[in-house]
């Protein structure tokens, strides 16, 4: 680092190399003890970063099998029963491992602190606590899968998982269990942190939207896992001691583990999708230099999302015993749920409405987001629809609809913020080229896996078959489209893996403000030092003061949202210092 | 945040009160209420969690906005349960108890 400082320093162009600290978080420590002790949120936030990056990495590779078992009507590649195991491995990998915490865990953990001016999270020993507790559930629930896997479905539903399963349920449920406390951990450290670490001026109505998503989403987290992880101790105590709570001959009830495992479940969706909200809120006004039209209006969609998210997992049991007079209040409230989230669409589009629009990567990925969760979105108000649900359910419309919500939506966002804050997260550039062209890889290869599978479950495809008719053509003509769509996103996820790691080594050094943003964050260097601000920050100015870019090239940056390193903005991109 | 220092004795009280509890629980599992059973186990039930939570937990001393938590977790409690009995309530009001184990 030294000898890049000097080297910038001889070189006017390059002053703001001499502005930075010569220590940042990434160097002030070195050994693998810095980091599996440290309690810094950022390293914390590193250390999820890689974590869920390989629960990804093995859900995906359960997708790729899949997909291949799917190319042919005959299930010429594996058993049923393995198929069984396969499609819930990549189930319970992606949905507890990865997509719950990608977000929180990795851009949470790094960024509210410095969003709000903070030092540290609140609980700086609790969010390493919670980090361990996270690996320790996820290599309990890896383990199970080696041993010999699970066949229940990611959704445990019993009598199947309680009487008849004769796989790891008890081991898995166990790794998920204990993953709960991570998030109900990680969910009370967001929520105390923001409560009680805002630097001062930083009032809620200043709170950038990321903020405020997230506290949604911790508080979906404390409120909905412990009904997940009460469930999956009823669960196990069943299937052991057989108690009788959902087995019907012991005097229980097997749609009551439904709806309390849809308690937590249906939120859970929410604790995925709030926290890409999040991303994309931030990366719209920063890529359309515009604040947030409707900022309190956005605010508060994020919180009425937690709440009505809360009253509406009946729509999961629709064709089970339920009373069709609760299954209508569910599918009244379902629809309600919409609106929230369709204030976000619309307000996100109103921000653009004549905005400066960039087409950085970031924005690229702000814009699938938009697209894809308009469609995930709205074919869920289909599935809320009671006739129309008898029709399609357990099809792959609803696998093609959670994945375009999942996918579509919190993929989206994860990678759209990753390339948001790479710059201030290693201080280093992604390439931009590349970057643009792995987005436009994973938008096409996104929609070619999974818009047949809408076509597919609409004709009758059932989910969770390894097989299906000779006899129907079209069906294979879908799900060759859809495998060969895996292929192309399965490759449009390898190019940022590798640029991104290339890039850590490579890649040209980051400004403090590349975009540039008005939020704290862009206001400390890239990557930011320990202490994450070196003076505390005294906040005199609204969320979102953007001005057009064409104003900031003409008559140069001035107060908000001047960059620290005092880089003229129609300069950026111009520096080209490679190590 | 100002810790609440709370007496050595309080604790030693409430944790005998808890013990008292528990004995209670044994013996009134013991005796047959018929259908004032539920209601007698969790009468005792609640009233423990709710020295825990008040004392133990420090509940009692904390502030306004640790008592909306709270309140917010007991109306989460109340949201799942009283959606949930919607279903178990109105599964015969269609005329035939289409599978409805625990509704009567």
């Amino acid at each position: 680092m030294s000898t890049n400082t000097t080297a910038a320093a001889a070189t006017g162009t390059r002053e703001w190399r001499s502005r930075f600290p010569t220590v940042n978080y990434l160097n002030a420590d070195y050994g693998i003890w810095s980091w599996l002790l440290t309690k810094d949120h950022k390293r914390i936030g590193l250390l999820y970063l890689i974590s869920v990056s390989f629960f990804f990495a093995i859900g995906g590779a359960y997708a790729g099998a899949i997909r291949l078992e799917l190319l042919t009507p005959m299930g010429d590649l594996m058993q049923s029963s393995t198929y069984n195991k396969v499609f819930t491995h990549h189930g319970i990998m992606m949905v507890f491992f990865f997509l719950i915490p990608a977000i929180p865990g990795v851009l949470g953990n790094f960024l509210i602190p410095l969003m709000i001016g903070a030092k540290d999270m609140a609980f700086p020993k609790i969010n390493l606590l919670s980090w361990y507790i996270f690996m320790a559930g996820g290599l309990i629930t890896f383990c199970a899968l080696l041993f010999g896997g699970v066949d229940t479905g990611w959704t445990f539903y019993v009598p199947y998982s309680s009487n008849f399963s004769n796989t790891y349920v008890t081991l898995a449920g166990l790794g998920i269990f204990i993953n709960g406390f991570s998030s109900i951990l990680t969910g009370l450290n967001f929520i105390v942190t923001t409560h009680t670490m805002r630097a001062p001026g930083m009032t809620w109505f200043r709170l950038p939207l990321f903020v405020w998503s997230h506290y949604a989403t911790a508080l979906i987290m404390i409120l909905g896992t412990p009904v997940i992880a009460i469930t999956i101790l009823l669960l196990a105590l069943e299937r052991l001691s057989h108690v009788g709570i959902f087995d019907p001959a012991l005097g229980g009830d097997p749609v009551l583990f439904q709806h309390m495992f849809w308690f937590y479940s249906h939120p859970a969706v929410y604790i995925m999708i709030l926290p890409s909200m999040a991303v994309i809120s931030e990366v719209v006004a920063t890529h359309t230099r515009k604040p947030i039209f409707g900022y309190s209006f956005v605010a508060f969609s994020s919180l009425a999302i937690a709440v009505f998210g809360f009253l509406v997992w009946g729509h999961h049991l629709f064709v089970s015993s339920q009373s069709v007079y609760a299954g209508m209040i569910f599918s009244m409230i379902s629809f309600v749920v919409a609106i929230p989230s369709a204030v976000k669409v619309f307000n996100w589009t109103a921000t653009m409405y004549k905005g400066s629009i960039s087409y950085d990567t970031p924005m690229l990925y702000a814009f699938a987001f938009i697209g894809l969760f308009l469609i995930g979105g709205m074919t869920g108000l289909f599935l809320a629809a009671l006739g129309f649900d008898i029709h399609v359910h357990d099809t792959y419309f609803v696998v093609a609809h959670f994945h375009y919500v999942m996918v579509g939506g919190t993929v989206m966002g994860y990678l759209g913020g990753l390339h948001n804050w790479w710059p201030k997260i290693t201080g280093r550039m992604y390439p931009e080229g590349w970057a643009r062209f792995a987005a436009l890889v994973v938008f096409v290869g996104f929609n070619l896996t999974f818009f047949p599978q809408f076509l597919l479950g609409y004709m009758g495809m059932p989910r969770r078959y390894h097989a299906y008719p000779v006899g129907e053509p079209m069906w294979q003509v879908l799900h060759v489209m859809s495998t060969g769509g895996a292929t192309v996103l399965g490759i449009g996820l390898l190019i940022p893996a590798v640029y991104f790691i290339w890039s850590m080594r490579y890649g040209r050094f980051a400004p403090a403000n590349p975009w540039p943003g008005t939020g704290l964050e862009w206001r400390t260097p890239s990557p930011p030092p320990t202490e994450n601000f070196l003076v505390t920050p005294v906040v005199t100015w609204e969320a979102y003061e953007y001005r057009p870019i064409e104003e900031l090239q003409t008559i140069g940056p001035g107060e908000p949202d001047q960059p620290i390193d005092g880089q003229h903005p129609a300069n950026r991109g111009t520096e080209t210092e490679e190590r | 945040m100002s810790e609440h220092i709370v007496p050595r004795t309080t604790y030693f009280a409430v944790f005998g009160a808890l013990l008292v509890g528990t004995a209670i629980t044994v013996a009134a599992a013991n005796f047959d209420f018929g259908r004032m059973n539920d209601i007698v186990a969790m009468t005792i039930a609640v009233t423990k969690m709710l020295l825990v939570l008040l004392f133990f937990m420090h509940v009692r001393y904390s502030s306004r906005l640790i008592w909306v938590i709270v309140a917010s977790m007991f109306f989460w409690l109340l949201i799942l349960l009283l959606l949930t009995l919607t279903d178990y309530s109105s599964r015969d009001w269609f005329g035939s108890n289409v599978g409805g184990i625990m509704s009567r």
